[in-house]
């Protein structure tokens, strides 16, 4: 119990000690700067339209690495899964089928969109499941391959002719064009599409086959091999899940806001690693991470609106979210333990 | 006679287990001293004490006449404490030099190796064996594993040293080796602890004895005043009249559930662990298997189950051949298996009980379809266990890395019988467990046996094998040295035949 | 022949970075302890180097503090895994974040400044005119030479000392090292410092001699790369100069290759694309050789001493 306070106490002092941190290095007063990236977030209905539509792309990753880490497999690859399925969006909607009508050309894009954005997360999952490597650096070299590749199409092959030289593919058509709610940019389909989803992560996870034994291989491997599951099928099935939702967060993006492919940070700004912040300060849990998405898009819009009016540089919200990971990190540190003395009372 | 070493009325409980009660243990200087029990005794507790890794809740220890306080194994190697640990305390991919340097705080900085080389090579001219100061651990024998710990011991300048059983995993030959070496050292003074539960042995190499049983010290005897008769009724004499079994007869059907034919698996090295090992087991047949862990016990469990592949050789279901198809065919087939690890395998800590009631057979009707789990059912089912098998726990659905350990076992048994097994591969099953937990799986085991259910009971427990089986193989060093009839069994010969005499 | 001596030159600039930050990882995971925040560490070390390097004018004294302040940063790391027991690889993804967080608010300032002081290089007398082995080598800045000065040492305390048996046998099995009496947290805080210094010291050279140069993000993955070296290195500092060079080459290569037309966007896959690759070697071989890694990687040490 006391340990529990002293962790408590720790996280805040980690908080408070990093924010004392950005005043020394900027001279911004952290009540000032968080005050500005509450209000900037929350405080209007514009902002608030930009902070739904910022955390559409987190929940859609967030819920795809939720599966992933609660079978102890540690996806960190959602940035490049996310710009894959992008990738694999504007492919439909630019050189497919760019005349489809919209009831058939959007469905496609997400669909494809998915199982781009589920290849790209196989690749670790073959590598680990084949010859034992390191998901963490297998996935995260991926997603700088996914930067570069995104990079390559809008500069080489996919640059439009009709920009003035600017890295952009052609825009989409009409039909491969997500709506929005009004004037705001909240494409509400891949929003409703994510709802739906961690609904059905949350049936998945804890009402399913399936998610019964995601969570038997991530809390005790040999208590899986034991009771025979095939690990290695459900690692597989896990990731190309976990990165078919990343994937769809892609798509989202180029077809609800771009409506062209860009340069790879203009389409995401570090959502996949933000993302395994969101999954891990909701516990896991799906419908705590629809809301901790949400927390987060407001992070991040007024990551950007400090930019501007305080002249703080984008990394600033980089700053704030490994201090946020400390502060989750030092707290869940007691129920490890847990268990570990109890593991140790048995012998 | 010099007393180096008094301790005093040692007690040591382990929640409500008396592990050590009032136990008096005085060793003198030159000589080597036996700790005799059976397992269960209190003799590794009362060692683990002496060497700092328990504190003990009453009772003193003296060395050299002065009291001491030893709160670490750094504490007891101050005082010129050394144990051999039956597991050894080796890192596996470190050479000897390197694996004797660690902890010897008087080596120099910078290459320590050449020093320590000196060392090894003076200590094995001066007792006349050898062993390559380079080799790395895990490509030694057990016996020259050893070797690398009685160095580290006498490289300490350790003037006690403890040996926890130290000829389990030895050859007879290496045994005799060692038992040499043990006489050496103590003609130069060093005092020696043996803990062990061979006869044999401390009548071999032993001056005096300490016959523990049951947590008590039952008498300390110079060894020239007794003989194996006699210490054999001061270990077992007490248990053996108190749980006598009314029939010592065998009682099975004839038909065949399980049959090994010339079964060879390797171990973790890819070395062979178990070696053309053949035997039957029948319906309603309780078969137990006798031996000392390592001896290839756990491959040959592992090999049955699926969990580890079969090398050469065969294992048939009623008649079916499953070799190598899988732990969940084996599984399908309607083995339940009571793993030796209950935590490390058993349970999934943080599910909760429902959940874990149906590890085995989750996938099943009517726990679930082909893509759902009904949870209406898993609790209505989890809750007929709780009540049936008396677990005690708040409800069905609290994490069972909760439950005491006794309760945990209970539910990996009510979990594995409830698939109405053919054959139930139970591994040490009572190990750790207080008296009623024991009782309440001994009279399951058996009610399943009445049913006709054959059963491989493996366990070190003597007394828990003589109990419940029907015919009892006896395996040392990864083969059956001999499988014995229950009415013609008993406990001496059964011993001899674990330690491959 | 020229051209290849020319590429091999540039190579060991471009992998002293990875090397330095290698030589300390290694230590790190020797010792039991995952660290993935070095990419963190190194940025941080990049921008603490160059904007001292700035105010004072003095190279050294910006690799001074890049020392420190990689080293203080690994201290987290320690105190979260070490004293707190908590998850390892969150714990180094969060140093990640808030290292490339943190230098991006410090470095705003110094984007396109160039550096007040400058290391020359150093041509080392005798051997600078062997052929082929003296131009590639031997003329080079002096933190390269300290680099190869560095792995020697690193290297001969790993095998030829009792602080390296304790390091090993810690990382291995630090319950038969706690028996043996050594002070487990102790030597696994050392080497996570130690880790840290010399991801600290590879990002100094990275901003002050290699570019020499402040970009935001300029580590661009390196971090990552190292991490895959020391796996590729079997934990061997030795091991560790062909993984890095070898890399660097890489990097040499991808900007040789650029004038014959090839995307500049699929050169900069090269590196990435080459990790994995080396990863699946690496698998190969500790399949092979049956080695591994150490064998408490990862996971926290609880000493279980009483019932």
């Amino acid at each position: 119990m006391l340990e529990k306070y002293r962790n408590l106490g720790l996280s805040f002092l980690v908080v408070i000690l990093g924010l004392f941190g950005i005043y020394l290095v900027s001279g911004i007063s952290p009540y000032i700067m968080l005050k500005s990236i509450i209000i900037s977030a929350f405080g209007s209905i514009y902002g608030l339209s930009e902070t739904l539509t910022k955390s559409i792309p987190l929940m859609l990753c967030g819920l795809g690495l939720s599966l992933s880490f609660r079978s102890s497999i540690w996806n960190i690859g959602a940035e490049g899964q996310l710009l894959m399925g992008a990738i694999g969006a504007t492919w439909i909607a630019l050189y497919v089928m760019p005349n489809a009508p919209k009831l058939i050309l959007i469905p496609m894009m997400f669909i494809v969109g998915a199982i781009c954005g589920g290849i790209w997360a196989l690749i670790p999952a073959i590598l680990k499941v084949k010859f034992n490597l390191n998901e963490i650096i297998v996935s995260l070299m991926l997603n700088y391959i996914a930067i570069e590749f995104v990079n390559y199409l809008i500069y080489g092959p996919w640059k439009s002719p009709y920009e003035w030289g600017f890295p952009y593919s052609t825009k989409f058509p009409i039909s491969a064009q997500l709506p929005r709610i009004l004037d705001t940019r909240i494409h509400y389909p891949t929003l409703i599409l994510a709802l739906v989803l961690a609904i059905f992560i949350y049936i998945i996870l804890y009402k399913s086959k399936l998610g019964y034994e995601i969570r038997v291989i991530g809390d005790n491997i040999d208590a899986a091999r034991y009771a025979g599951l095939d690990i290695r099928k459900i690692i597989i099935l896990v990731l190309i899940l976990s990165g078919g939702l990343a994937g769809l967060a892609g798509v989202g993006e180029v077809a609800g806001i771009h409506h062209r492919l860009r340069v790879a940070s203009g389409i995401s700004s570090g959502y996949g690693y933000t993302a395994v912040i969101v999954a891990w300060l909701g516990r896991l849990n799906p419908f705590l991470i629809v809301f901790v998405s949400f927390l987060f898009g407001g992070l991040l819009v007024g990551g950007d609106a400090i930019q501007v009016s305080l002249g703080l540089p984008g990394a600033t919200i980089n700053f704030i979210n490994g201090l946020i990971l400390i502060f989750v990190l030092v707290q869940s540190f007691s129920k490890i333990r847990l268990y570990s003395t109890k593991k140790g009372a048995e012998r | 006679m010099e007393k180096i070493l008094q301790m005093k009325g040692i007690t040591k409980r382990f929640g409500n287990i008396i592990a050590n009660d009032k136990i008096d243990f005085g060793l003198n200087k030159g000589e080597i001293h036996g700790l005799l029990g059976e397992n269960g005794a209190g003799k590794t507790t009362l060692m683990n004490i002496l060497y700092g890794l328990y504190t003990p809740d009453e009772g003193e220890i003296y060395i050299d006449g002065t009291r001491v306080k030893i709160r670490s194994p750094n504490d007891a190697i101050e005082l010129g404490i050394s144990m051999v640990h039956q597991s050894f305390k080796l890192i596996q991919s470190h050479t000897v030099v390197e694996n004797v340097a660690l902890g010897l705080r008087d080596t120099s900085f910078f290459y320590p190796h050449k020093q320590i080389e000196k060392k090894i090579k003076v200590f094995s001219e001066r007792y006349n064996f050898r062993i390559d100061p380079n080799a790395l651990i895990w490509q030694l024998s057990a016996g020259e594993k050893q070797r690398v710990e009685i160095i580290k011991a006498f490289c300490r300048k350790a003037r006690i040293f403890i040996l926890d059983e130290p000829t389990t995993m030895l050859t007879p030959s290496e045994a005799k080796d060692l038992f040499r070496l043990l006489k050496l050292l103590k003609g130069e003074g060093i005092s020696i602890i043996l803990i062990t539960h061979k006869l044999d042995e401390v009548m071999e190499v032993c001056d005096r004895i300490t016959i523990l049983s049951g947590g008590k010290r039952i008498d300390t005897v110079d060894v020239s005043n007794v003989d194996k008769d006699k210490l054999a009724r001061m270990m077992f004499g007490q248990n053996m009249v108190l749980k006598e079994r009314q029939e010592y007869s065998i009682n099975f059907y004839e038909d065949v559930v399980l049959e090994v034919r010339n079964l060879t698996v390797l171990n973790d090295k890819g070395l062979p662990a178990v070696k053309d090992v053949s035997f039957d087991i029948h319906r309603g047949e309780i078969l137990g298997l006798a031996g000392v862990s390592g001896n290839g016990q756990r491959e040959l469990i592992e090999a049955i189950t699926g969990l580890r592949k079969v090398t050469r050789g065969s294992i048939k279901i009623l008649d079916e051949d499953v070799t190598n198809i899988g732990t969940k065919g084996i599984l399908n087939r309607g083995v339940a298996h009571i793993p030796e690890e209950r935590m490390r395998m058993g349970i999934v800590p943080s599910m909760s009980l429902e959940e874990n009631v149906i590890l085995r057979n989750y996938d099943r009707a009517p726990f679930s379809n082909s893509l759902l789990l009904d949870y209406g059912i898993i609790s209505e089912y989890a809750k007929g266990i709780i009540s049936k098998y008396r677990i005690s726990a708040l409800n069905e659905k609290v994490p069972a890395g909760t439950l005491s350990g006794g309760n945990i076992q209970k539910l990996i048994l009510a979990r594995e019988l409830s698939i109405s097994p053919v054959l139930i591969i139970a591994s040490h099953p009572t190990q750790g467990l207080d008296v009623r937990s024991t009782q309440q799986i001994h009279e399951l085991l058996l009610k399943k046996k009445e049913e006709g259910c054959a059963i491989l009971l493996v366990s070190e427990d003597l007394q828990e094998i003589m109990d419940l089986s029907d015919r009892i193989a006896v395996m040392f060093n990864g083969t059956i040295r001999g499988i014995i009839d229950i009415d013609r069994a008993n406990i001496e010969k059964i011993g001899s035949l674990m330690v491959g005499v | 022949m020229n051209f290849i001596i020319e590429v091999l030159k540039a190579t060991i600039p471009a992998g002293t970075p990875l090397l330095l930050g290698a030589l300390g990882e290694i230590y790190v995971e020797r010792s039991g302890i995952l660290n993935l925040g070095v990419e963190g560490m190194m940025i941080m070390g990049a921008i603490s180097a160059f904007s001292m390097t700035n105010i004072t004018g003095n190279v050294w004294l910006g690799v001074l503090i890049s020392i420190i302040i990689g080293g203080g940063m690994a201290l987290i790391h320690a105190f979260n895994s070490i004293t707190l027991k908590a998850n390892q690889t969150l714990s180094g993804l969060a140093l990640t974040m808030l290292g490339l967080g943190l230098s991006g608010l410090i470095g705003k300032g110094y984007i396109g400044v160039p550096l007040s002081g400058k290391l020359h290089n150093l041509p080392v007398y005798g051997f600078k005119d062997i052929p082929i082995i003296g131009p590639i080598f031997f003329d080079q800045d002096p933190l390269v030479y300290i680099s190869y000065v560095l792995t020697l040492i690193f290297w001969f305390f790993l095998f030829n000392t009792r602080f390296g048996i304790e390091l090993r046998s810690v990382g291995e099995s630090p319950d038969v090292a706690d028996s043996a009496g050594i002070n487990v947290a102790k030597i696994q805080y050392l080497a996570t410092f130690i880790g840290g210094m010399m991801a600290g010291l590879g990002g100094a050279y990275l901003s002050v001699v290699y570019a020499p140069a402040w970009i935001e993000g300029m580590t661009a993955g390196m971090g990552w790369i190292v991490l895959a070296i020391t796996i590729f290195s079997l934990w061997r500092p030795e091991r560790a100069i062909l993984g890095s060079y070898f890399f660097g080459c890489i990097r040499v290569l991808q900007y040789r290759l650029q004038p014959l037309g090839i995307s500049p966007n699929l050169l900069n896959m090269l590196p990435f694309i080459f990790t994995i690759l080396v990863l699946m070697l690496a698998a190969r071989e500790i399949s092979r050789k049956r080695i591994s890694s150490p064998s408490s990687l990862g996971i926290p040490y609880f000493r279980e001493k009483t019932l």
